[in-house]
């Protein structure tokens, strides 16, 4: 009895774990790279868009708390701001090319 | 002043600064440390006037003789054991079977016991012992338990 | 039952070694297939350990002594819920539990990240099932929870009596939470110097698993030192133990870790630093596994005699060594985008904080250690002891309070004279005003250490609460919301601003119980008869009468204090030792069995605010000892005087248990009856409450930082939208 207990746990788990392998064969994808790198680009640009967000908030509270002075937080958000739209600039781009890989695909 | 420079400079100051943690860790360990050693090392090297941390399991027999504690401490492989006449906390898990260090000075003369140093006794964290088999029981082999005052 | 447990453990290491194996071919070849059977495998581990446990549960719940760790670690008496929480007081339990957490905390991160950082996770992957498969194969091939006994005895040898403590039951979950969840950013830092992508995402998808380390591990060895102070009966809370310090290093070294990634996220720099420090906070949290399951520093033959010692050797000189080979072997990558502007900025802070940590972790691990590098090193085994850590980490510990108070004041990237005057002006005025009080009202000045630290104390203190309020009144007069609400949203929109701060505030309640309790703590240790007493610290503390109960499970000897304080009755304490039955093994009489097995106190405890009363009793059963010898001779001739036949029958044992028992109660009346003096320990030590409240805030800091922000899609997608026209503004 436990032998076959275990052995139906085995089979679960081959069969649980293989699924992937059997679906697609596990051929690779000659498209996959390409995707993946505009993947990769979108994720990176997404994480410098969160801290920049992130950054821009922190200056404002620390206006707010009056640790920054007025001059120094005008120069210093403005700057950040327009590394965001920077980030931003490069995150629309990527997000097309990554459409248009998509479509071509 | 130029940023590189200014880079070498603190890079300098947290060097030093470590260094001289450094220097301070090391000397004061080896001028404040203290031998550890087991019974049998102990027997074979005690001076008189130094003192030794000793470490090894509890015998047991330990007893209370007014408010020292009088046990023996042996090496955990090998047979021989010393005498030890402590006074301070003693800490809980002390037991017969289980590992102590105890700071020791050398015996007066004409004695064998040696003299622990007030409330330098450590024990290990009891997550760490493994119960011997059949060494310790929750209930006594005697089946009945004592009743209940 | 057993031999499917023990199959599954066998499961578990195939599972982990295929997944890891199909986790980097499939990131080699690029093959995601492979890949997603590679993250298949770690649910499939979780599925596994949560089967293997759950067997071993249900056995310690059943009492079921044919499993060896049931018999030794639990008995029928043992209560249901020191029964269910056993099997992590044995080693081969702790190792499954390692396994259970492990994947757990691995399944949770592979599944929110199993569309995002494909590159990494395919490693880190492999990484966590290396882990996996290293704790499985320990207990597949060294310490296996389902070994079981032909013969299995009638009852077991119950749980140590000094684990039969609450915390103590938590408290090793939380460690391995602690130790298991310090694997993921561990992993994924693996992972992300493998694949050269070193950004901020490998630390944005494990940050959150990092601070939960933090939480968790921080949780852990605070109940560690409740425990201690609580039942150990030596009057402290902390000991420079081994053991604890193998907690305390890989938590001292991820508080580094979650503050330096902010500057890695912001700026771009610190990114060999941080990658480092992970890797050393992992490397620490394996050795802290090693140095409590080996008990290599506490024996001197521990380390031959454990043979978990040399697998854990091989796996930490593998995470060293490859830790250092990835760092050195990507340096060019890893270096940074900007440098620090100004050595008076929050970035500047962060730094120097980092680095007293870390100086803190090298003291800790030079120390600990010390009897093993000067064997390495001369031969002999030197000791330097708890003495040896106060002159290092007292300065460095009042340091970092003094940079945990500064870094909120301070922004980031720059600061001005001008700001500098209009944040310090309150928490310097404060703290000063709280230095002048402390002189001229107390004795404080005797202890400068502690004087420091209360007066830093008061400045972090007050730093955060300006901080606080002036978020608020500009939220105020931004959103024109009332005070409560205000604060709430202010700390609901900067979750991890105030989480932090909160920590801090915390902190520094924990430092200032530590400074005063330790410095300003006064002990006596005293013989008394009854109706004698003693004054500790203005307390006069009476010893009224001797107490005594005899149960099966334990004997108890204890005494009742009363405690007064100029003249007038402040309250009664009353505080035990019990002695556990030996179990009769042949090496102790009939009676000295009951007598001589192992004890521990019940401290008697009056916690306050302002101070706690302490106090142990140390019962001499010296007096008992002729009459209990005595009492073996009479029940040994007995017991020999029965024939074989006799000697089975249970109605004969059970008059004769009757008579023993009766002789054991009649022996403990002796101590309430005739009292001989005995030995306490009295303790009344300063602000010992503001440690664990200081604990409770630093953790509810951990807990507002971890929180989700509870619009956090919404919040991205309306300042997303906003920028968005911004650009669109821009172009045009």
């Amino acid at each position: 009895m436990q032998f076959v207990i275990v052995l139906l746990v085995l089979a679960a788990v081959a069969l649980f774990v293989t699924v992937p392998l059997r679906g697609r064969r596990g051929a690779p994808d000659p498209s996959a790279e390409r995707v993946a790198a505009d993947g990769r680009a979108i994720e990176d640009l997404e994480a410098a868009r969160e801290a920049k967000y992130r950054e821009i908030r922190d200056a404002e509270l620390d206006h707010g708390t009056g640790k920054l002075s007025d001059a120094d937080f005008g120069s210093l958000d403005s700057a950040l701001r327009a590394e965001a739209v920077e980030i931003l600039k490069a995150l629309d781009g990527a997000r097309e090319r990554a459409a248009a890989a998509a479509g071509g695909a | 002043m130029d940023p590189s420079r200014k880079r070498a400079i603190r890079m300098t100051v947290a060097l030093t600064a470590a260094l001289l943690l450094a220097s301070a860790l090391i000397w004061t360990s080896f001028s404040a440390g203290r031998e550890e050693l087991s019974v049998s090392q102990l027997l074979g090297r005690a001076h008189p006037g130094q003192s030794y941390i000793l470490a090894g399991t509890v015998l047991a027999g330990y007893r209370h003789e007014g408010d020292a504690l009088l046990f023996r401490i042996r090496d955990p492989k090998l047979h021989e054991s010393v005498a030890v006449r402590y006074t301070g906390i003693v800490p809980d898990p002390f037991a017969a079977g289980r590992g102590v260090l105890v700071a020791v000075h050398e015996p007066r003369a004409g004695s064998t016991t040696f003299v622990g140093e007030d409330g330098s006794m450590s024990t290990k964290c009891p997550s760490k012992y493994q119960a011997a088999p059949a060494a310790r029981g929750g209930a006594s082999s005697y089946g009945a338990a004592a009743p209940t005052k | 039952m057993a031999l499917i447990g023990r199959a599954l453990l066998i499961l578990a290491l195939l599972t982990s070694l295929y997944g890891a194996g199909a986790s980097i071919y499939g990131a080699r070849a690029r093959r995601p297939a492979w890949v997603d059977s590679g993250r298949r495998s770690v649910y499939a581990l979780f599925a596994l350990a949560v089967l293997a446990f759950a067997i071993l549960e249900s056995a310690f719940l059943r009492s079921d002594f044919s499993y060896n760790v049931v018999a030794e670690h639990s008995s029928t008496t043992t209560p249901a819920f020191y029964k269910a929480t056993a099997p992590w007081s044995s080693q081969e339990g702790s190792l499954l539990l390692w396994v259970f957490l492990l994947s757990m905390w691995s399944s949770i991160v592979l599944f929110a990240t199993r569309k995002r950082v494909r590159e990494i996770a395919p490693y880190a992957t492999a990484v966590l099932l290396g882990f996996g498969a290293f704790f499985s194969s320990l207990m597949v091939f060294y310490a296996n929870p389902f070994a079981t006994s032909a013969t299995p005895p009638s009852e077991g040898a119950g749980l140590d009596p000094l684990l039969l403590h609450p915390s103590m039951m938590f408290h090793p979950p939380m460690l391995y939470s602690g130790y298991t969840l310090m694997a993921v950013p561990f992993a994924f830092a693996i992972g992300a110097l493998i694949t050269g992508r070193l950004g901020s995402e490998w630390i944005r998808v494990t940050r959150k698993f990092a601070l939960g380390a933090w939480l968790f591990l921080g949780i852990g060895v605070l109940l560690g030192a409740r425990w201690s102070y609580t039942e150990l009966g030596w009057g402290g809370y902390w000991a420079w133990d081994a053991v604890e310090n193998a907690a305390l290093m890989p938590w001292l070294c991820i508080t580094a870790f979650i503050h330096s990634i902010m500057i890695q996220e912001k700026r771009g720099m610190l990114k060999v630093w941080n990658a480092s420090l992970i890797l050393l906070s992992g490397t620490l949290a394996i050795l802290g596994t090693f140095l409590v399951r080996s008990g290599v520093l506490d024996s001197i033959h521990a380390f031959g005699a454990s043979t978990l010692g040399v697998p854990f050797v091989v796996l930490l000189a593998a995470m060293i060594g490859g830790g250092i080979y990835l760092v050195s072997s990507r340096r060019e990558r890893l270096r940074s985008d900007h440098q620090i502007d100004s050595l008076l900025s929050r970035e500047a802070v962060f730094l120097f904080q980092n680095l007293v940590l870390v100086a803190m972790v090298f003291v800790i691990f030079w120390v600990t250690f010390f009897p093993l590098i000067s064997q390495a090193l001369t031969g002999t085994k030197v000791s330097v002891g708890p003495p040896a850590f106060r002159p290092f980490i007292v300065p460095l510990a009042l340091v970092l309070v003094l940079l945990s108070g500064i870094g909120p004041l301070i922004a980031w990237r720059r600061v001005t004279a001008a700001n500098l005057k209009g944040s310090f002006a309150f928490p310097v005025a404060f703290a000063v005003a709280v230095l002048v009080a402390l002189l001229l009202g107390t004795s404080a000045d005797t202890r400068p250490f502690a004087l420091i630290m209360f007066t830093l104390g008061a400045f972090v203190l007050a730093g955060v609460a300006q901080e606080l309020y002036r978020g608020t009144s500009a939220r105020r007069a931004f959103a024109k919301e009332s005070w409560p609400v205000a604060l709430a949203s202010l700390v609901r929109r900067n979750r991890r601003r105030y989480g932090g701060y909160t920590a801090h505030a915390g902190l520094s309640l924990l430092l200032i119980g530590v400074a005063a309790s330790s410095s300003f703590q006064h002990s006596r240790d005293v013989s008394l008869r009854p109706g004698q007493s003693a004054v500790v610290d203005g307390y006069t503390l009476r010893y009224v009468r001797p107490i005594a109960d005899a149960a099966a499970a334990k004997l108890t000897f204890g005494a009742v204090l009363a405690v007064y304080r100029g003249g007038h009755y402040v309250e009664t304490l009353r505080s035990t030792r019990g002695f556990y039955p030996t179990g009769f093994n042949g090496t102790a009489g009939p009676i000295s069995e009951a007598f001589n097995g192992s004890a521990d106190s019940n401290v008697g405890l009056d916690a306050g605010l302002t101070h706690d009363i302490w106090t142990v009793v140390n019962p001499d059963l010296q007096p008992l000892q002729a009459a209990i010898t005595r009492g073996d001779t009479v029940f040994e001739r007995l017991m020999k005087s029965l024939s074989p036949t006799q000697a089975r029958q249970a109605s004969v044992l059970g008059v004769i248990g009757a008579y023993r028992a009766r002789a054991i109660v009649g022996l403990t009346q002796q101590y309430v009856s005739h009292p001989w003096p005995i030995e306490f320990l009295l303790i009344v030590s300063p602000l010992v409450t503001w440690i664990w409240l200081g604990a409770i805030v630093i953790a509810l800091g951990g807990v507002i930082a971890l929180w989700p922000p509870p619009e956090a899609l919404l919040v991205r997608r309306r300042s997303a939208a906003v920028y968005a026209a911004r650009v669109a503004r821009e172009l045009a």
